[in-house]
């Protein structure tokens, strides 16, 4: 199974990429919704499921789930947002908007897991 | 600090909660005697085990007595743990006894409920499927630990409990938001009965059950414990009612009036015919 984390702090990324990798994923990261589009495009593939941060520099989480419900090359693509935003406004944005779960931060590996298990993808290995 | 227990005393405490909560711990498990306890010494403002152990040997028993239980017997939970147990509840179970009983409410019985994450599990399915139903069936939440039960009827949890395990749909839809918490609404909390029950002692005023969930419980008792509280059970269910153990649990060498039968990915037991 294939994972795409978006985040901009680098240290979170590598959180929650380890604890992905641990789980048996392959892990790609980029440090911003711009950056994600254009190495999904680069890469031509479709990760199984997408970790978005909300709030990030040039394009926010929010924006880029957006772009990737409107391109159905991504149709398959699982969405998970995972924010410190967690007023039920936003929540219900971004279901409405296409998430197919949402993960507030800080969160245990367990409930990393327990959110995969949700979506049918709990078994990478 | 909590040092470890010299064999005498860790005998001494395993003797107590045996006696006292029919809990089962061996020489294997002092990593959870440590564990569980070291907040209950911070909280009685003790350095030691041995501290506590003195206060223990005490009599009558005291809240301390009753807190260290509570610690023993606080059991790891989240929303929808394990996930297929509930798949099957909602596709093959409820819809079997809906029909059966011609949409009349269910009463489901939560034995050790914890926290509450289960019986909530359950009861969104339930409302989710069948919300009619729903609405006139009774989940009774049982537990040993009285400060487990007052959570579980004020429904209120942190964000990291609901973080684990519950879909972010069923959150937006069963919860509110309190401040830094999330209670789950009225229309859940009122199908919930919860009561203080020692699982061990003889029970009674609990309604014909028509599904228990007794899942990762039995390992706390020995053989004799287990028999006794499964045929207890089973005398408390109707002839048709489903019971759910955990993932690792079986019935085997312990109630053969129990038939062990598969729906969906869970193994689950109905009473033989």
């Amino acid at each position: 199974m294939r994972a795409l984390v978006v985040d901009d702090s680098r240290a979170i990324r590598s959180v929650i990429s380890r604890m992905l990798r641990e789980m048996g994923y392959s892990v790609t990261e980029a440090g911003n919704g711009r950056e994600a589009l254009d190495q999904l495009a680069a890469t031509g593939g479709c990760p199984d499921v997408a970790l978005l941060d909300w709030n990030m520099p040039v394009m926010d989480g929010f924006t880029l789930l957006g772009e990737l419900r409107k391109d159905p090359s991504y149709a398959s693509m699982r969405i998970m947002m995972v924010t410190t935003e967690t007023e039920i406004d936003r929540m219900q944005a971004a279901l409405a908007a296409g998430a197919d779960e949402y993960l507030m931060k800080p969160f245990t590996p367990d409930a990393l897991r327990d959110k995969l298990g949700i979506l049918g993808l709990s078994q990478a290995a | 600090m909590s040092p470890s227990l010299d064999p005498q005393e860790f005998a001494w405490l395993c003797t107590f909660l045996r006696n006292e909560s029919a809990i089962i711990i061996d020489e294997t498990k002092e990593y959870l005697v440590t564990t569980r306890l070291a907040p209950v010494l911070k909280e009685l403002g003790l350095k030691t085990l041995s501290e506590l152990l003195t206060q223990l040997k005490r009599r009558p028993l005291t809240a301390v007595h009753q807190r260290v239980i509570e610690a023993m017997t606080t059991n790891e939970t989240s929303f929808f743990r394990d996930l297929h147990p509930f798949d099957t509840l909602r596709n093959d179970i409820l819809p079997e006894l809906v029909k059966k009983r011609g949409g009349a409410g269910l009463n489901i019985w939560c034995a050790a409920s914890s926290t509450g994450q289960e019986p909530y599990t359950i009861a969104m399915v339930l409302r989710e499927a069948f919300p009619d139903v729903a609405a006139r069936s009774k989940i009774l939440c049982t537990d040993i630990n009285n400060t487990v039960l007052e959570r579980t009827k004020q429904g209120l949890y942190t964000q990291l409990e609901v973080n684990r395990g519950l879909p972010a749909p069923l959150l937006l839809k069963y919860f509110d938001r309190k401040g830094q918490e999330w209670q789950v609404k009225e229309e859940l909390r009122r199908m919930i009965d919860a009561r203080v029950m020692n699982l061990a002692i003889p029970w009674s005023g609990v309604a014909m059950m028509d599904i228990v969930f007794i899942r990762n419980v039995l390992i706390y008792f020995d053989i004799e414990t287990k028999r006794s509280i499964i045929g207890r059970i089973r005398k408390n269910m109707a002839l048709d009612g489903f019971l759910f153990l955990g993932g690792a649990e079986s019935l085997l060498n312990i109630d053969s009036d129990f038939a062990r039968t598969m729906a969906g990915k869970s193994t689950l037991y109905k009473r033989a015919a």
